[in-house]
């Protein structure tokens, strides 16, 4: 999903970096609450670290004929809540800009701006939307993590389509351009990674690590002490 | 003991399941190269009749294909890594405190 180095004009660089820094600072406090709390938490936040860096290595090849990869925002999300998932997300991408020379630096404010945070949010408000309205948690956290997914896509295509609009039809033009590219080449992927999210999300709420009630908090696991729930499956 | 059996039975479905999805995917898209959606855009980009010209360079770079796969393999090991670390002492915890509370 990243927008390649350079491929910002400098306006629209400086405006995505300055609108993803209060939610940047958000988000230290959010970790910083995270790591000074048990060691538990600790281990959740390498956990989130680690899936997402799983899973933006995996590039899968979609129907289209192009390949594109998931997030694993929707993971994080569950488990830190959307403030950290700021921070989360700009580490993985501040991993493949310096090392894969994938995104950019002049387009980090913007690649994090749909990935560490529309992204989470997105899932967070469909996770409680559904929660609410009966859904089962397993379909709440497969539809919030593949429509997280998707939403990520479609603001990076709004994000192109602002700064690249179409020389006759304008934004609107480039937008379905833009969206053409990403959109049907996503769906296989955001479905991929709700499934993942599920299947990891069973392993640990299986083995008494976390249960369902304590997941998508907005600061992350609130009251979460492990040794409490290990006894509770007891 | 029945939750854990039931929830290992939806895993292995999700996992058939998963793993179709890009079966399936290679299937359709035929002869394909599959490249990146990204690089598509940038394309696309370069392809508008007012050239736009990048005005950042990455500022470093793999020198090819080998090294760049390189360094996802390296990327996706080190995630899989500490996230199976975790789920192994998330496992054993469990199962010594339900070894402790049978004795």
């Amino acid at each position: 999903m990243h927008i390649m180095e350079g491929y910002l004009p400098v306006q629209w660089s400086i405006i995505w970096s300055v609108a993803f820094l209060p939610f940047f600072i958000w988000g230290l406090k959010g970790v910083q609450q995270l790591i000074t709390q048990t060691p538990e938490k600790r281990m959740v936040l390498a956990m989130v670290i680690a899936f997402a860096f799983v899973l933006t290595s995996l590039k899968l090849p979609s129907v289209t004929g192009s390949s594109s990869h998931a997030t694993g925002m929707g993971f994080g999300t569950a488990l830190v809540g959307p403030a950290s998932m700021g921070i989360v997300g700009t580490i993985v991408l501040l991993f493949q800009v310096f090392l894969l020379a994938h995104g950019g630096l002049t387009t980090l404010g913007a690649n994090a701006f749909a990935m560490a945070l529309i992204g989470p949010m997105v899932t967070w408000l469909v996770y409680q939307g559904l929660k609410r309205s009966g859904v089962s948690f397993r379909w709440s956290l497969f539809s919030a993590a593949v429509l997280g997914n998707l939403a990520t896509y479609m603001v990076t295509s709004v994000q192109l389509a602002l700064a690249h609009p179409d020389a006759v039809s304008g934004v609107g033009g480039a937008f379905s351009k833009f969206i053409g590219i990403f959109g049907i080449t996503q769906i296989p992927v955001a479905i991929v990674e709700g499934i993942l999210t599920v299947m990891v999300m069973n392993v640990l709420v299986s083995n008494g690590f976390v249960h369902i009630d304590q997941l998508f908090s907005k600061k992350g696991l609130v009251g979460f002490k492990a040794k409490e729930v290990s006894h509770e499956v007891n | 003991m029945k939750l854990i059996n039931s929830v290992k039975k939806q895993n292995y479905l999700l996992l058939l399941l998963l793993l179709i999805i890009p079966v399936v995917a290679l299937w359709l898209g035929g002869d394909s190269e599959f490249g990146g959606a990204d690089g598509k855009v940038v394309d696309l980009i370069d392809a508008q009749q007012t050239a736009y010209v990048p005005w950042f360079e990455n500022i470093w770079a793999p020198p090819g294909g080998e090294t760049e796969s390189l360094l996802f393999s390296l990327q996706a090991a080190l995630g899989a890594g500490v996230l199976c670390y975790i789920i192994g002492y998330i496992k054993g915890k469990k199962a010594a405190m339900e070894a402790a509370s049978n004795e």
